[in-house]
């Protein structure tokens, strides 16, 4: 599926000052979120989450505990989201389903040989086409990290368009790996190739590699998809995954994206955290924003 | 899939702008009723008994009085400093003068809260920034003209540094204590004592200064401090036992102060006014630029005399470069200033507003085009939006003049060599800011470019071991760094 006549040159996408952008990201650490923001923000976040386990020993138990927690964060509070959806392994995607059924929380699946993404070209579509075929509402690929540093851009592009169309109706989440690509003008054109190839999301990360999302990569993405929506008209959405654990970190990337590509995006639709433990420290701040006192780490459940 | 045109498309920033307030107390704030001149290690009254008030840009409100020094005031300041330099400081050995400087930036920094919102009440710049940059790059002038005191020797090999004697400091009122810490810093290091008067608009942090000197036990006299306006300062430049003038401030004053010191012995440094160009290529990293553009020009709603306020694009990103700047202009939050969001507070005087808003009315008469963000202003106080003027020609004086506020005039350009000359046709030469992925092309334009201060990539960057200064109509002299030791001795 060819999502635009004009495919560019990738050698040629933008490049990234290192500093200006490290200092715009911090910048946005400056803003004051306060009161009724504060609480918005802090529920907003928590209707972003992508509830994730994507473990080796990974069980239907757990699975499906993990999805009366993305129903039920914390029944003590009323009126309190859902997540936005759950990410779990291909072969976990119909115990979640199942558990979830028509609640509106949808099942997201990582694939194409996750995390590695070292597989060949017809495996990573079998993976694709399993998870899709169990009811995966969102498909979590990894891009071919190898290829796209020794400079194959077409192949990586083409891998692209490939699973994308082995999604079908499923939306695409295209994983970056940015603690692999080793600069942000590598993001920026990894961004743009995911983008004109299909992707559906742009996410930083796999969760399994250190350094995962950061707020500079995550602003030089949010830019890449400005950029894009500017050129074709067509909206990304994006994910940044791994080491958003803290609210206070989540409320910063909520007006980096807030100042960067508007209200517009300002749903699940259109953003997410893909985050395990993020959760729990929202309900713990709401909880507080609530009650004026912090309530102990037992109040919350872990699943 | 049906694609839109791109000029139809826009995004929302709305809600980017409507943050809960988050203000930053007012408590921390010290503010006496009324202020008296420090001289000789005291607060005294006036002899002109007469005194003068404060307004709070943001709200128009009073904060304070403060003494308006007649010629017979500055006489005695002078006095006081001629007496302890002669006395005390001149023979001080350099380390014990070193301490006292210590001590002034360390309690400084000790007070750093206090001191950012007095000087965000009486200036009216954004908390952020009297927080993050005002006060704490104060403190690290005096930290690092500490160091040198007694290290002059190795500042000016096989010379010998003498103090010139006393010095009278004007100062403006876009960085009151910044500029105050400018001054006295390298001057104190070297020897020298001191007689400084603030700007009329922003007293108070100087005056606070005075209350840090008190506290650090500087020898009475060391440094004099007294408040009034212009006619203040032509008492202090006029009178005839000063050594040295450093003035920041107007091109047009700094010209009557080399007029009135013309024929005698007194040296001077000026930092004057700017007209800086900020010139992006085409290959340069455009986001990361559009950001330099917007903290060059909107820092300190506009008033920074090195403000990058000629924004010169190549015209094959103009558009894209137009169109990122207004995105991001609609999310920069004007208001009050005390709150912790703000990123462009008030105008620094009722004065200063209507010369920004004439020359809005001069760019549209020239036929240029103003773009300004939706924010909404504030009822009260002095308040000016973003501007941009974009079909704005090098002939405009909104192109010529330095407005001193936030207003940014856009031209696009061809070729290096236009854009060369176009940036220095300029009477000033203070700051210039170049953008590019190429190395080679940042050393070749910023060696042709006849400005003191060249950024690359970056833009209103300072840092005490940097010196500062102009070329032409921007003045002479520097300050800062190494540089800003030599507008303080005389080398035998």
């Amino acid at each position: 599926m060819i999502v635009t006549k004009n495919i560019p040159d990738f050698t040629a996408s933008p490049h990234i000052d290192q500093v200006g952008v490290e200092e715009r990201a911090s910048r946005f650490t400056k803003r004051s979120i306060k009161n009724e923001t504060k609480i918005n923000g802090l529920k907003l976040a928590l209707n972003m989450i992508d509830l994730t386990t994507l473990e080796g020993k990974d069980t239907d138990g757990k699975v499906k505990q993990l999805c009366y927690k993305a129903l039920h964060l914390h029944d003590a509070y009323p009126g309190l989201p859902t997540v936005a959806a759950i990410c779990v392994y291909p072969s976990m995607v119909k115990v979640a389903k199942q558990a979830l059924g028509d609640s509106g929380v949808k099942v997201a699946s990582v694939a194409t040989a996750f995390p590695s993404g070292q597989a060949p070209r017809d495996i990573k579509l079998r993976d694709t086409k399993f998870a899709v075929a169990n009811g995966a509402d969102e498909v979590d690929m990894v891009i071919s990290r190898g290829k796209f540093l020794s400079g194959e851009y077409n192949f990586v592009f083409d891998e692209i368009a490939a699973v994308k169309e082995a999604c079908g109706s499923a939306r695409l989440k295209v994983i970056l790996e940015t603690g692999e690509l080793g600069s942000y003008d590598k993001v920026r054109r990894a961004s743009d190739i995911a983008m004109y190839a299909g992707a559906d999301f742009i996410k930083t990360s796999t969760g399994k590699i250190s350094p995962a999302a950061t707020m500079p990569v995550t602003l030089v993405m949010l830019e890449a998809i400005r950029d894009f929506y500017y050129k074709t008209g067509k909206r990304i959405a994006m994910k940044p995954a791994g080491g958003i654990s803290k609210s206070k970190l989540a409320l910063h990337y909520l007006v980096m994206l807030n100042e960067v590509l508007g209200e517009a995006w300002m749903n699940n639709e259109w953003f997410r955290f893909g985050a395990s433990s993020l959760a729990n420290d929202i309900l713990m701040q709401l909880m507080k924003q609530r009650t004026g006192v912090y309530q102990s780490a037992n109040y919350f459940s872990i699943d | 899939m049906a694609t839109r045109k791109s000029n139809t498309l826009k995004l929302k920033f709305d809600s980017a702008r409507n943050l809960s307030p988050a203000p930053e107390s007012k408590s921390a704030a010290k503010i006496e009723p009324r202020y008296d001149l420090f001289i000789n290690g005291k607060f005294e009254k006036p002899l002109s008994k007469k005194y003068f008030s404060t307004i709070n840009p943001a709200t128009e409100e009073k904060l304070s009085e403060v003494a308006d020094a007649n010629a017979a005031d500055v006489n005695k300041a002078v006095v006081a400093a001629r007496t302890a330099y002669d006395k005390v400081w001149k023979k001080m050995p350099a380390k014990e003068r070193a301490k006292y400087i210590y001590r002034i930036a360390r309690i400084m920094q000790e007070r750093a809260r206090e001191f950012a919102v007095v000087e965000t009440l009486d200036g009216g710049k954004p908390i952020r920034e009297s927080r993050d940059f005002d006060i704490p790059t104060a403190a690290n002038h005096f930290f690092y003209y500490a160091g040198w005191a007694d290290k002059l020797e190795y500042a000016f090999p096989n010379r010998t540094a003498k103090p010139l004697g006393v010095a009278g400091q004007i100062i403006p009122w876009n960085f009151p204590l910044l500029m105050a810490a400018w001054k006295i810093a390298p001057a104190l290091a070297t020897g020298n004592t001191v007689v400084l008067k603030p700007a009329e608009t922003t007293p108070l942090t100087a005056l606070k200064l005075a209350e840090i000197i008190q506290e650090a036990d500087l020898p009475p006299g060391v440094v004099n401090i007294i408040t009034g306006a212009g006619a203040t300062g032509a008492a202090l430049v006029n009178h005839p036992d000063i050594n040295k003038i450093a003035f920041t401030g107007s091109t047009a004053v700094g010209k009557m102060i080399q007029h009135a010191i013309a024929g005698t012995n007194k040296k001077a440094t000026l930092e004057l006014g700017g007209k800086a160009a900020n010139i992006i290529f085409d290959d340069a990293p455009l986001d990361q630029a559009v950001e330099g553009v917007i903290n060059g020009i909107f820092f300190n709603q506009g008033h920074v005399c090195c403000a990058g306020s000629r924004l010169y694009v190549q015209e094959s990103v103009f558009k894209e470069v137009i169109r990122k700047l207004k995105d991001r202009m609609e999310t920069l939050i004007v208001g009050d200033p005390l709150d912790k969001n703000t990123d462009i507070g008030a105008i620094n005087s009722r004065q200063q507003l209507d010369i920004i808003n004439n020359y809005l009315k001069i760019g549209k008469q020239e036929g240029a085009e103003m773009y300004q963000s939706s924010c909404n202003l504030p009822r009260k106080g002095f308040f000016c939006k973003p501007t941009i003027f974009t079909n704005v020609a090098q002939s405009n004086r909104i192109a010529q003049e330095e407005i001193f506020g936030p207003v940014l005039a856009i031209q696009s350009f061809r070729t290096d060599d236009e854009v060369i000359e176009k940036a220095n046709n300029t009477p000033f030469g203070l700051s210039a800011g170049i953008w590019t992925d190429k190395g080679s092309k940042i050393f070749n334009l910023s060696s042709k470019m006849r400005a003191g201060v060249v950024w690359a990539n970056s833009f209103n960057k300072f840092d005490p071991s940097s010196p500062f200064g102009g070329y032409k109509e921007s003045g002479y002299g520097r300050e800062g760094g190494l540089h800003g030791l030599s507008g303080y001795v005389n080398l035998v």
